[in-house]
């Protein structure tokens, strides 16, 4: 019971990094951004090879970041310098990413036993395996919860915050408005991406179709935490998010556990989600009647 | 300061919609003047400072401001040094984002918004006075989110903040029409103020012709994308509301409405 407790969290802790990058694209720049589907993959494959080949463990993380951020840059510039709508936009970068995907790992891929993950470095031996996951995702979750909590209190930051809430003051304030988008959404799709390698170093595999609902289960995240935490205007977006994530997990093992086959996830997920529009929608329902 | 040569607009040309707004209009405003554009819907007003603002491209002539020609600047470019405060409250601040933080970005403008800190806290005691000169009561919801504001207060801060570096010129686009009337009669006696004390070179649109009499150095009267009525100085002065409307009444009348 423990072990499926710990898991829970450890689950919740990783996916958080899709969270935040979810978080930037649809709570900030309010861009319902479809290549999260293609770009959490994308992460895990270069991560399946480069650990195959070698690569030092934690070496994969910034290679994550970094070709996520391209991710993140064509879709961008799909919508900005392209003048494509957003939706459409991410729906060509995430096709286009299956292949690509594909073409990286040659297909479905495993990460052999031997082979180190950034879960089995030796500066952590003395712990056992489940805990150290814990420890690991934990540390990460926080880590890239505090930089972007910092770098939204930078003039930079305040910029990437105000051209969702009003793109025509970005451009008074002389700024390229469609720039700072193209930043944001670089900048989600490489915390997708690293929520990607995190969970291809967890499960120690690769597969094509590992993205497919990943939007999905981001908006949930968000839209729980930012509706758990409405009232309370001193908790962080990212907060909000993590523990969104974390709830989530623990939906879905919950109903894991209770005897649903693994084959019902996506329906679960769906499911669940609409369930949390609905019940958002019912509140906001209640106000406007009071 | 600013001006418009020989300017043509065609919109949706060799189309059945092919409608000309300006064919050869051009305006001259030197620096410091505070010209007043009244003229019924269509008469070209908005198109004006479209095509002064570059959201709306010429179909020929120049568009000079601050002695350069900024036909091929983006609209981002030419806002370093114009400042604009829109008819809607909501376009001039970020409704998320507190009042503080509005007023630091604001204050950044035409720097780099780099990765250092967001605010200032040195910078508040300025923005404080800022706030207290427009009488609101501001200066105590300094952090308060802009959106929790009323419509006026946020065009207060708009204002401020179209205001807060230097401009070439500072464009009003019906920036008290969204407002009840007394809340507009204080935004205007503020901007008045403002455009005074910061010797700046403004350029207000407005469908309030008392207001059009009352405030400014000049007043430009549109029509069908032609200047129908210039009166600046001495002239100007003794233009009243009244006299507006008579000219105002002929060109509808001839216009048939």
């Amino acid at each position: 019971m423990t072990d499926l407790i710990i898991s829970t969290l450890t689950q919740g802790f990783i996916y958080a990094l899709l969270s935040y990058g979810v978080f930037i694209t649809y709570k900030i720049l309010d861009f319902p951004d479809l290549t999260v589907d293609g770009s959490f993959p994308l992460g895990a494959a270069v991560t399946a090879v480069l650990l195959t080949r070698g690569v030092h463990p934690y070496l994969t993380l910034p290679i994550a970041l970094a070709v996520g951020a391209l991710a993140g840059l064509v879709t961008g510039l799909i919508h900005v310098r392209g003048h494509v709508r957003d939706l459409l936009a991410g729906i060509i970068t995430m096709t286009a990413l299956f292949s690509v995907n594909l073409q990286i790992a040659g297909s479905n891929l495993t990460v052999e036993r031997k082979v180190d993950t950034i879960f089995n470095l030796p500066f952590l031996s003395g712990i056992s395996l489940l805990y150290r996951k814990l420890i690991v995702s934990f540390v990460l979750a926080l880590l890239c919860k505090l930089i972007l909590d910092a770098y939204f209190r930078t003039k930079n930051g305040l910029l990437l915050r105000a051209v969702g809430d009003n793109s025509t003051l970005v451009t008074s304030l002389a700024k390229d408005m469609g720039s700072v988008k193209i930043l944001g959404l670089v900048l989600s799709n490489a915390l997708v991406a690293l929520a990607g390698c995190v969970v291809c170093h967890e499960q120690r595999s690769f597969s094509a179709t590992m993205g497919t609902g990943q939007v999905v289960f981001g908006l949930a995240t968000v839209i729980i935490g930012s509706t758990l935490f409405k009232k309370l205007g001193f908790v962080k977006g990212t907060t909000a998010a993590a523990v969104g994530s974390i709830l989530y997990k623990i939906c879905i093992q919950c109903a894991i556990s209770l005897g649903l086959p693994a084959n019902f996830l996506k329906l679960i997920t769906a499911v669940l989600f609409l369930l949390i529009l609905l019940a958002g929608n019912l509140r906001k329902g209640e106000k406007s009647r009071a | 300061m600013l001006e418009l040569c020989n300017i043509t607009k065609v919109f949706n040309p060799g189309t059945v919609t092919e409608t000309t707004v300006f064919s050869d209009f051009s305006l001259s405003v030197q620096k410091g003047e505070f010209v007043s554009v009244v003229g019924s819907n269509g008469s070209g007003k908005t198109t004006l400072l479209n095509i002064l603002c570059g959201s709306v491209a010429p179909t020929s002539g120049e568009v000079h401001i601050g002695g350069k020609v900024v036909n091929r600047q983006k609209d981002y470019e030419r806002y370093r040094t114009i400042g604009r405060v829109y008819q809607d409250p909501a376009l001039g601040t970020c409704p998320s984002l507190t009042v503080f933080e509005n007023l630091s970005l604001a204050d950044n403008k035409g720097k780099r918004f780099g990765l250092s800190a967001g605010v200032n806290k040195k910078r508040q005691p300025f923005y404080r006075e800022q706030l207290a000169s427009l009488g609101l009561g501001l200066e105590d919801k300094m952090h308060v989110r802009m959106g929790a504001l009323s419509g006026g207060q946020r065009q207060a801060v708009a204002l401020l903040m179209a205001t807060l570096t230097p401009l070439d010129v500072l464009i009003l686009d019906e920036h008290t029409a969204a407002l009840d009337p007394r809340t507009a009669e204080t935004i205007m006696e503020l901007t008045n103020r403002i455009v005074r004390e910061k010797e700046l070179t403004a350029l207000m649109v407005t469908h309030n012709l008392r207001y059009a009499a009352e405030y400014g150095t000049r007043l430009l009267m549109l029509d069908k994308g032609q200047i129908v009525l210039d009166v600046s100085g001495e002239e100007k002065k003794t233009t009243t509301t009244e006299s507006i409307l008579q000219i105002f009444n002929r060109i509808s009348i001839e216009c048939g409405n």
